[in-house]
């Protein structure tokens, strides 16, 4: 990489005010990206694509440097003041984290809003083999000017000057800027929820998981297939957009739902609101930075929905 | 002789830049806004670099910068002025990149930025309008509030042990190598405003030809914040203003900053 592209900045809302302009991505961990609230609002008003990785340790407050899930109401219900989103893709392999790259820019670009990469500190640090995409040259200057005809480059050839700007103090234009953000919200709810749903066709249980807790809730399905419990396994991979249709779909036949994250109980709130409270849904959480065994977690499915 | 005989092209001395736009402007009469604007569009427009221009507006009176000068513009958020313009000439490094901002956003708010923007060199131009108070505000002290000076924050004069000393941060910026012109200037009388618009020209030639940071202090009446007439402002701003921000140039390394 060449310095026109990379800089290290002296602290979060710098790195902001430069990713503002389209610098385009900057990744940070938990307290960082609490530090970043202001710029993610001023993105996502001023229109600006921009791509955003918070690979997320335990909190409240310094924490710990281990793996936590506990910013998932931060990314997908606004850390920052005012009605916005920003697509939230959830890795959970090596692999995923380097493709959601690629797709987090080509989002940012297509909807001229923010993508979030959320991962968390074991993901982060997961050692996997990984096929790396080919990389994609930097847009041209004329290429830039053609594709983003927004973008304040200077007037060239004297077109009329380009202004990104939050700030609309005319209330009904202001009304009118936020129809603007939610109908592309919509749009992009439409079109762009991911999920990946393993053995959900015949399971009885269902276990709700991102990242990191996917991956050992998988293990789990395997123990409890072992032992006959047909278990299936939801993992959302956008966040927001949240896949409640998809969810609801692969949830009408079970008898119950086991939400397991790293946190005190944040995407059982989007699971239960999918699937209507129609069935028993249990949270399992852990925090601090420890992640649950996978035996553990078959455990925690037995006593709360099976033997219950 | 006749009139017409005087309106000739050759005998033209004034014209309004094209580049300022023909609306209202927002600032309070009096105010030294108003002509630093008009200063900035006419040095691009002398220049005929419009084309290639990129402005970064402040929070404060001069958020809406972009509504009056014609060029592209950026609205950063509080105090981050100067972190946008980095990322703007990084990218564009033909560009001439000013940022324009008062003593609230690029002083207070957004000291840590300003230092390392200058500080890292950046090559783009700070106009830093000093009036000593936040104005859009309603009068606040400002870091640059003079000692005594009476504001609504501090209605019996700025106390040094209550309140700190003024901040001159422009003979900082000076001292930082990344600076390449760091001067002072006023537009308050008809020889100012020439001198400040040759300081402002100097600068954005520093940016198009990348020679480092430079800074060019305006320091700014706010007769509705000091809430005196114009023409008592521009007498208190000699008086009062000059003696802690004395006018002229604190730094001019004719070959740039050294790489």
């Amino acid at each position: 990489m060449n310095d026109k592209v990379t800089l290290m900045k002296g602290n979060e809302a710098l790195a902001m005010a430069m990713i503002r302009y389209g610098a385009v991505c900057t990744s940070t961990s938990s307290p960082g990206f609490s530090l970043m609230q202001e710029g993610v609002s001023y993105l996502a008003a001023s229109e600006v694509p921009a791509l955003l990785i918070n690979v997320q340790r335990g909190g409240p407050g310094l924490g710990t440097i281990h793996a936590s899930q506990a910013d998932y109401f931060q990314a997908c219900k606004g850390g920052g003041h005012g009605d916005y989103h920003m697509i939230v893709l959830a890795p959970s392999s090596v692999q995923e984290m380097a493709d959601m790259v690629a797709l987090g820019f080509d989002l940012a670009f297509k909807y001229r809003c923010v993508s979030m990469i959320l991962a968390d500190g074991t993901i982060g640090q997961l050692m996997e083999k990984v096929v790396l995409p080919e990389q994609r040259p930097r847009r041209t200057d004329d290429e830039i000017r053609q594709q983003c005809p927004w973008a304040v480059n200077g007037r060239k050839g004297m077109r009329p000057s380009n202004v990104v700007t939050s700030l609309e103090l005319d209330d009904d234009k202001m009304e009118e800027n936020n129809w603007r953000f939610q109908a592309c919200y919509r749009e992009i709810e439409k079109n762009e929820t991911r999920c990946e749903l393993i053995d959900t066709e015949d399971c009885d249980y269902l276990i709700t998981a991102f990242g990191t807790t996917a991956r050992v809730a998988m293990k789990t399905m395997e123990l409890a297939r072992a032992e006959g419990i047909k278990v299936g396994m939801f993992r959302p991979i956008t966040l927001w957009p949240f896949p409640e249709k998809q969810l609801r779909e692969a949830a009408k036949n079970v008898k119950g739902i086991l939400c397991v994250e790293l946190n005190a109980g944040q995407m059982v709130e989007d699971v239960k609101l999918a699937v209507e409270c129609k069935m028993p849904v249990e949270h399992y959480g852990r925090f601090g930075g420890n992640v649950p065994t996978p035996d553990e977690l078959l455990n925690v499915l037995k006593e709360k929905l099976i033997n219950k | 002789m006749e009139l017409n005989d005087i309106i000739k092209p050759e005998n033209k001395v004034y014209a309004e830049p094209k580049l300022l736009n023909r609306v209202h402007m927002h600032y309070c009469p009096g105010c030294s806004h108003g002509v630093v604007h008009k200063l900035v569009a006419q040095v691009i427009e002398e220049m005929g670099v419009a084309e290639k221009t990129v402005g970064v507006s402040p929070v404060g009176c001069a958020v809406f910068a972009y509504n009056y000068i014609d060029v592209d513009w950026e609205e950063a958020p509080h105090g981050r002025a100067t972190a946008l313009a980095t990322a703007v000439k990084r990218l564009w490094p033909e560009n001439l990149v000013f940022t324009y901002q008062g003593d609230g956003d690029f002083s207070a708010i957004g000291t840590c930025e300003s230092i390392h923007a200058c500080n890292r060199g950046e090559n783009i131009v700070i106009i830093f309008i000093n009036n000593a108070i936040y104005g859009m505000t309603g009068g606040q002290m400002a870091p640059t509030t003079l000692l005594g000076q009476k504001t609504a924050t501090c209605p019996y004069g700025r106390r040094p042990d209550l309140n700190g000393y003024p901040l001159a941060i422009t003979p900082l910026l000076a001292q930082l190598d990344g600076t390449c012109y760091v001067t002072r200037q006023s537009v308050h009388t008809p020889a100012n405003v020439r001198k400040a618009k040759a300081a402002l020209k100097k600068a954005f030639e520093n940016s198009i030809n990348c020679k480092g940071t430079s800074v060019v202090e305006i320091v700014s009446a706010c007769n509705t914040g000091w809430k005196l007439t114009p023409e008592k402002a521009n007498k208190w701003m000699e008086e009062n203003m000059f003696a802690k921000y004395p006018l002229g140039d604190l730094k001019d390394l004719k070959d740039g900053i050294q790489r």
